[in-house]
């Protein structure tokens, strides 16, 4: 086990799979010193400018290029940049790397996985701190994941290299210095949550840097004597039906929370499959339906923070 | 040049690879009728060919010229008005006609239809609903052919002259000059885009002058001469297949049909249809081979066995068996595929 930021566990998953396939290229911008999270750093300078592309500023065509890369044999990580920017390549995984496998009728196969940081960026305002994991839940052909720690994104992202479907890969823009132990052997399936405390009183189900957010709010509720089911869902599709609504089944509690806008957002998708299977109560949390703001005091207006979590149980459990 | 051509016998095939791609859509246009329009009816019980067909009639010479000079292994992207890209990259006549038809034999399992023909075996890696959305999608598959070492193969990249307004043109033709691709971009200049005229809605000269733009070499021809195209071509394909890096060609070709087959294209001046039928590629040809020597019966046979063929293929579509319902939940996704319905 060794210690490693969220950023060098992706750099060490991308490491290994690229020695272990010759398949493996990385395309897109600035990837050649290494990524603007670090998050490629050397990886150039190991395997070469062929497999670590470097690529113009062009969504469209680094992602529509991933497509073509990888009917052609190639397994490529498109990398975005952020996910505001991947809106930019949007047909070319909607339209194209999504439904490529079904329209063809089997006759192609699109294994990329498509690297998209997500959530609030700290003072970067309304076009760089969107969680827009929803839309991309929304859409058949596709894996979604959203690793909350280095070993998450360690094994997920090798998880995401090795199951030959496109994925989309939803980093944090906030997690990249987060630090902790990797087991380089750990393998986590796609599509598996973590439980990450046990309790009786309430499930929690959240993922991404949220986690923290809720980890803390436990913390305040095990104080109250409230003891929380603490689940990181860890890949949107498939979800963790199985893990999510047993502990649902056994607390008649769910509480979702998100940092996306909670309209439309997927928490909804789980507090209804929860309330459908296990007649539950349901409640979820997420950001008011307003553009992030500049200003500290207007981003915190999209943030949800501890204590509005801790409010929600409180409200769930009364 | 058209003399070399037609003695040698590649005269013939061009002939007969326009014949059968126009005999193909014929057939189709007629199977189309109650079929949908781009204007939401909906699609009659009749129409054999339900969905959009999207007719190349008229332009058959540009594939035909073009794909002359392809190898299996070369790869082929394609436009929603695919019939004669395909046929003339070697797809089977048959299983393409069953996959307009929706059946279970067609290329693609009926999931697709016309307007994502496709048959990967030979390197046709499919027609696209999206305007210009094939070009990133050609340009990614030439970089693998040149990170995989695959040398002497190349990409070819069929579009339209719409497709040159919309920002993966640019980015592709950009990224394939970039990194040097094997890859050849083949503007079909049908002067229409849908119901819109494309010359007023471009600024500057089209296609050719854009990739003249970003250094890359662009050849005019006139794609209703099948000849010209093949001698343009053979030699852009040669020049890319020796790693020249891309390469453009311009061909000036005319949308003959509506812009799907139940459009009457009533919004365009009949003079300047009845201009465009007197340069018709396949009459052109023909008249072109018979200068040359070529008797009429040796044509007439080509066009007859094009017309059993395609008839043989409507029988067979016709009689076909539909996809099974389940069918709709396969080659969705293996990963977190059918879990929930
Ligand atoms: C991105 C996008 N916008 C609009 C359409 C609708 N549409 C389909 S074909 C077409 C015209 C395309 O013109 P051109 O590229 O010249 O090809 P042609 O139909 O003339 O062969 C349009 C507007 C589409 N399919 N995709």
């Amino acid at each position: 086990m060794k210690e490693l930021s969220y950023s060098e566990a992706a750099v060490l998953a991308v490491e290994r799979e690229m020695q272990a396939d010759a398949r493996v290229v990385v395309l897109g911008e600035d990837v050649g010193r290494g990524g603007i999270f670090g998050q490629y750093k050397g990886l150039q300078q190991a395997f070469g400018a062929d497999r670590v592309i470097d690529t113009p500023i062009s969504e469209a065509a680094i992602m529509g290029a991933g497509v073509g890369m990888a009917l052609a044999g190639l397994r490529p990580v498109v990398e975005m940049r952020v996910v505001d920017f991947a809106l930019c390549g949007m047909d070319e995984l909607v339209n194209q790397a999504a439904k490529n496998r079904f329209m063809f009728g089997g006759q192609g196969r699109v294994p990329l996985v498509a690297r998209m940081p997500g959530g609030i960026w700290d003072a970067s305002a309304a076009q760089h701190s969107q969680s827009l994991e929803a839309w991309f839940a929304h859409l058949p052909g596709v894996v979604v994941v959203s690793p909350a720690t280095p070993q998450d994104n360690y094994s997920l992202l090798r998880a995401a290299l090795q199951c030959g479907d496109p994925v989309v890969y939803i980093e944090h823009k906030t997690l990249w210095g987060f630090r902790g132990e990797v087991d380089e052997d750990l393998a986590v399936p796609l599509g598996k949550a973590r439980r990450v405390r046990e309790g009786n009183a309430l499930t929690l189900v959240s993922w991404s840097r949220q986690m923290q957010a809720c980890a803390t709010a436990c913390d305040t509720l095990a104080a109250e004597g409230i003891a929380v089911d603490l689940i990181d869902l860890r890949t949107l599709w498939p979800w963790d039906r199985e893990t999510v609504l047993a502990s649902c089944a056994r607390t008649q509690r769910l509480l979702v929370v998100h940092e996306a806008v909670q309209v439309a957002g997927f928490g909804a998708e789980i507090a209804a499959s929860a309330a459908e299977a296990t007649g539950c109560r349901v409640a979820r949390l997420g950001a008011p339906r307003i553009p992030v703001g500049y200003a500290p005091v207007l981003e915190a207006q999209s943030r949800v923070g501890t204590d509005a979590i801790a409010a929600a149980a409180r409200r769930l459990l009364g | 040049m058209a003399s070399s051509i037609s003695t040698d016998g590649r005269g013939l095939a061009l002939y007969r690879a326009m014949v059968r791609i126009r005999a193909f859509e014929n057939a189709a246009e007629a199977a189309s009728q109650g079929g949908v329009s781009a204007y939401g009816q909906q699609a009659a019980g009749s129409a054999k060919v339900r969905g959009p067909l999207h007719l190349s009639t008229g332009q058959e010479a540009v594939p035909a010229g073009v794909c002359a000079h392809l190898r299996t292994s070369d790869y082929l992207t394609s436009t929603h008005r695919g019939h004669g890209h395909t046929l003339a990259k070697g797809a089977d006549l048959v299983r393409m006609m069953c996959e307009l038809f929706g059946k279970a034999t067609g290329f693609n399992g009926g999931k697709g239809g016309s307007m994502h023909i496709a048959d990967f075996s030979v390197g046709m890696l499919g027609a696209n609903g999206v305007v210009a959305a094939g070009l990133p999608i050609a340009v990614g598959a030439a970089h693998a052919q040149k990170i995989l070492q695959k040398k002497g193969d190349i990409t070819v990249c069929f579009f339209g002259d719409g497709a040159i307004n919309r920002g993966p043109f640019l980015e592709a033709l950009n990224w394939a000059r970039v990194y040097g691709l094997p890859v050849l971009f083949v503007c079909e200049d049908n002067r229409w885009s849908a119901t819109t005229a494309s010359g007023p809605m471009t600024a500057g000269d089209g296609a050719s002058a854009r990739a003249g733009a970003m250094d890359i070499a662009a050849t005019q021809v006139d794609g209703n001469d099948v000849f010209a195209v093949h001698e343009s071509a053979a030699r852009l394909v040669a020049e890319v297949r020796g790693g020249g890096g891309p390469r453009l060609l311009h061909a000036l070709t005319y949308r003959v049909k509506g812009h799907v087959s139940v459009d009457l294209a009533a919004y365009r001046d009949p003079a300047e249809l009845a201009a465009a039928l007197e340069t018709d590629p396949i009459a052109r040809a023909r008249g072109a081979l018979l200068a040359q020597g070529l008797d009429a019966a040796t044509l007439d046979d080509i066009e007859n066995a094009a017309r059993d063929e395609v008839d043989a293929a409507l029988a067979v579509a016709d009689a076909a068996p539909w996809p099974e319902p389940g069918d709709a939940f396969t080659d969705v996704q293996t990963t977190g595929a059918g879990q929930w319905l």
